[in-house]
Order: C-alpha cells, then sequence, then structure tokens
C-alpha cells in the first residue's frame, strides 16, 4: 500500500469511526461506510488538510469512494 | 387543559453524571466549584467554575457513553449533555416509543441560553486564520441551539413537536414549562424538556465578567464562591451541565403504569421591562410570575412548602426574596426557600430545569436542599433559607424560580400526586 492509500484511510478512519478492515479501495463512503454528505465535504477538507492540496468542488464530486480519493491524491500531490 | 405529569428524570451537573449522585452530594452539602484548569485564567477576574467531573468512575462523566466520539466531534459540549442526560430521562420513564404512532406524540422541548459560543469562538479564530475553506460543514449545525432537540429526536425516534427555548437563565424554566403546554393543549402526550449548557471557556467568563456578573472575590477559596444571601457574596460562579424531564399526559402515564413523580400545576411568565441585565429592583416581575404560577395552579401561597430560589449569589437575591416576602405575606414563616447555585453554581440556560428537577426531588423524598455557605446573611427574613444543612420537612407544593437577562421571568409549580 502506497504512502498515500495509507494517509487515506488513516483518515476515513477517524473521521467516520469505521474499523480499518471496512476501508477497501472500494468502499462507497456513503454506501459502504454510513456517511452522510457532511461527512464528504468533511473528508475532502481533512484530504486538503493531510496533503496540502485544494480539491476543487466539481472534483470533490467525482470522490465517492476510498479508492477515488487515492487516485486523485497520487495524481495531484507533490511527491 | 390535561393534566401533565413528571415521569422521568436526567441530569449531567458539576456534582456527577446522574440525578442520584447529584442529589446525594447535594443533601450532603457538597459543593461542584473548583478552579478552572482546562484553560488559562490568569488574565480573568473569575478563576473559578463548576464544572462537571469527568472520568468513567462512578458517577464521573464519560461523554463516549452518551455520544459516539465521531459525532462529539461535530457538537459542542451542550449537545452531549442534553443527549446524555435525556437518554437518563427517558430510562427513568422507561419510554422507548418504538411504534409511529407513539412516535409521532413524542416530542422535544431543550434549550440552551448561549449554546455553541465556544465552538463559534474557536471557528472564528479559524477562519481568520485559515481561510473559510477550512470552515466545517458540521460548524452550524454543530453550535445552533435547537439542534439539542434535534440530536435528542434523531437519537431516540421522538417525531412529535420539536421545539427550543433561549431565555437567557429562565431558558430550562420555560422549556419545561412552554412542553408542559403542549401536551396540556394536546399537541403532544409525551415531551422530552428541559435545558443544557457549555459555557465554561474564555469567551464567557470574560463576557459575564465584563457585565460584573461573576464572583472575583473567591478565587483561592473556590467551594466559599456561590454564597446566595450572605453578605460577602459578590457574584455568580459560573456552571455547565443539562436537565432533562420526560413530561406525559397523566391518562397516558397511568395507562402504561408509568411513576409519578409529580404534577407540572402551574407556570407563570412575566417580563421586567427594565433593564437587560438588571432586575427591576421592587421585585415586581419576580412577584407577578410565580402569582402567575400559583393562579394557574389554583392554589394559595399558604399551600407553598418549598421554594428554590433562582438566588445567584448577587444583588438580585434579595430582590428575589423580598418579592417571594410579599408572594406569601403571613405564611412566610412556614416556607422554606434555598438556592442550590450554592452548590452547583449558575447553569444558566440549564440552571431552571436541573432547580425544576430539585424541586421535584424535594417534594419525593420530603427534603429542602440546602443554601451553602450562608455564615451571615445580609437580610433578616422570616423565611427558612436552609442554611448550610439539607432540611427534612412535609413538602407537597413546590416553587421553582428562574429569572433571565432581558428581564424574563418563569416560575414552575409541581405537587405532589397521590397514588
Amino acid at each position: 500500500m502506497s504512502d498515500i492509500a495509507e494517509r487515506v484511510k488513516k483518515i476515513v478512519v477517524e473521521h467516520l469511526g469505521v474499523d480499518a478492515e471496512k476501508v477497501t479501495d472500494s468502499a462507497n463512503f456513503i454506501d459502504d461506510l454510513g456517511a452522510d454528505s457532511l461527512d464528504t465535504v468533511e473528508l475532502v477538507m481533512a484530504f486538503e488538510e493531510e496533503f496540502s492540496v485544494e480539491i476543487p468542488d466539481d472534483a470533490a464530486e467525482t470522490i465517492v469512494t476510498v479508492g477515488d480519493a487515492i487516485k486523485f491524491l497520487e495524481k495531484n500531490v507533490a511527491a | 387543559m390535561r393534566r401533565v405529569v413528571v415521569t422521568g428524570l436526567g441530569m449531567v451537573t458539576p456534582l456527577g453524571s446522574g440525578v442520584d449522585v447529584t442529589w446525594r452530594r447535594l443533601l450532603a452539602g457538597e459543593s461542584g466549584a473548583s478552579r478552572v484548569e482546562a484553560f488559562e485564567v490568569s488574565d480573568l477576574p473569575c478563576q473559578i467554575a463548576c464544572s462537571i467531573p469527568r472520568g468513567t468512575g462512578e458517577g464521573e462523566f464519560d461523554a463516549d457513553a452518551w455520544m459516539e466520539p465521531k459525532e462529539q466531534r461535530k457538537v459542542d459540549p451542550f449537545i452531549v449533555y442534553a443527549m446524555a442526560a435525556a437518554k437518563q430521562a427517558l430510562d427513568d420513564a422507561d419510554w422507548h416509543p418504538s411504534s409511529y404512532e407513539d412516535q409521532i406524540v413524542s416530542g422535544v422541548l431543550i434549550g440552551s441560553g448561549i449554546g455553541g459560543i465556544g465552538g463559534i469562538h474557536d471557528a472564528s479564530l479559524l477562519l481568520d486564520e485559515r481561510g473559510p475553506r477550512r470552515i466545517s460543514p458540521f460548524f452550524i449545525p454543530g453550535r445552533l441551539i435547537n439542534l439539542a432537540s434535534g440530536y435528542v429526536s434523531i437519537e431516540h425516534g421522538l417525531k412529535g413537536p420539536n421545539h427550543s427555548v433561549v431565555t437567557a437563565c429562565s431558558t430550562g424554566a420555560h422549556a419545561i414549562g412552554d412542553a408542559a403546554r403542549i401536551i396540556a393543549l394536546g399537541d403532544a402526550d409525551v415531551m422530552v424538556a428541559g435545558g443544557t449548557e457549555s459555557p465554561i471557556n474564555r469567551l464567557s467568563l470574560a463576557g459575564f465578567a465584563a457585565c460584573r456578573a461573576l464572583c472575583t472575590a473567591f478565587n483561592e477559596d473556590p467551594t466559599r464562591g456561590s454564597r446566595p444571601y450572605d453578605r460577602d457574596r459578590d457574584g455568580f460562579v459560573m456552571g455547565e451541565g443539562a436537565g432533562i424531564v420526560v413530561l406525559e399526559e397523566y391518562e397516558h402515564a397511568r395507562a402504561r403504569g408509568a411513576r409519578i413523580y409529580a404534577e407540572v400545576v402551574g407556570y407563570g411568565m412575566s417580563g421586567d421591562a427594565y433593564h437587560i441585565t438588571a432586575p427591576s429592583e421592587d421585585g415586581d416581575g419576580a412577584f407577578r410570575c410565580m402569582q402567575a404560577a400559583l393562579k394557574r395552579a389554583g392554589i394559595t401561597a399558604a399551600d407553598l412548602d418549598y421554594v428554590n430560589a433562582h438566588g445567584t449569589s448577587t444583588m438580585a437575591d434579595e430582590i428575589e426574596l423580598r418579592a417571594v416576602e410579599r408572594l406569601v405575606g403571613n405564611a412566610a414563616a412556614n416556607i422554606s426557600m434555598s438556592s442550590t447555585k450554592s452548590a452547583i453554581g449558575h447553569l444558566l440556560g440549564a440552571a431552571g430545569a436541573v432547580e425544576a428537577i430539585f424541586s421535584i426531588l424535594a417534594i419525593r423524598d420530603q427534603v429542602a436542599p440546602p443554601t451553602l455557605n450562608l455564615d451571615n446573611p445580609s437580610v433578616d427574613t422570616p423565611i427558612d433559607l436552609v442554611p448550610h444543612k439539607a432540611r427534612q420537612r412535609e413538602i407537597d407544593v413546590v416553587l421553582s424560580n428562574s429569572f433571565g437577562f432581558g428581564g424574563t421571568n418563569a416560575s414552575l409549580a409541581f405537587r405532589r400526586v397521590d397514588a
């Protein structure tokens, strides 16, 4: 698992209060991890904070699974 | 109008989490005051407060036991306290509506004086330092005062009237009185009602200190700071917590065999129309709201046994006392009146609800809780102010007073219900 993936999963576990085993790449924040629409807004903010990156609203809307978040950040975070 | 009774009690106070521990310590004459350690107070005139004892020990408040940590993160503590006290009260009443029919007749009316002022302070700093993109989507819903009612309704499936009250230090009393009316008028059969407050932070202490309302002379001796009616009193000691009751229509409670603590027989309201922070010096507002409560209850002052005073340990104590004397006239010598703020401090929007519960317990246990630190009364009165020690006595009818900034006054009257 990449460093980014590990950090993303840690944030998801902390913010949504879910077990780490449930936080798979294919896990959907709302359908699988019990988040509501406000939780997903806050998750995106937490990713921005952790990785010092800005995630525009139109990009945020496409991040619906853990894997989406990892993919976006791997592409947009300076190594 | 339909009869309304109290069937469940819950509280989180500076004396502990739960009705039993709080009441036991209150009757034993213990104080919840201490020096504030949670944040810097060296530059504040008032450095003491009555904080909730936190921990996992017996009687201590363990927030995680009442609300998931990930939910707690989103809200100010006043909502967590309300969740705890509401769960206690509903468990005590054994009312857990699961059918749609039961849910829609069960409502919530919980108020707060200043709600999420701590979280608003923090978010303001964040906005200044980091900009608007750092403001959480939970900032607004986690600070709004009516979200205490919102969270409690969601947790327990209470789909009846969902309401809130904001009347400064009268909030808790108004919430219980208004909720009782909602039941009396037939808009609900059960209401979860009360007040909650989490004001112990630098901003609130600075603000109330600026109003010259806080105790400043007892920073080195915190448990002696709250001393209603005593000549050395110099302001109130801030407290935090929540008090919540389950109110129920009398026949509804009887039909399900619920334990009935007392009946809400009277509710009086008045406005001073005088000053934003000081009560009118003639005590007219206080007198009229007590009078209105007795009139609604259909009782006279001679029926009154115990008054839980607003008694904040300020200049206003004597104004209230004179108003009570005027109300009860020749019956003064038969009445006990104490200020439990001497032990738990002033819980602001939660005060009226917590003190209503103390008044109800006074009926249950036939005992008037004490006024601590009343060493040298600043006034002569034929009324028993219950100095230092709880007093065992006959108590069938009680009055609980609350007066708030803005000149908003509320009195609740409760009476024993014979089985």
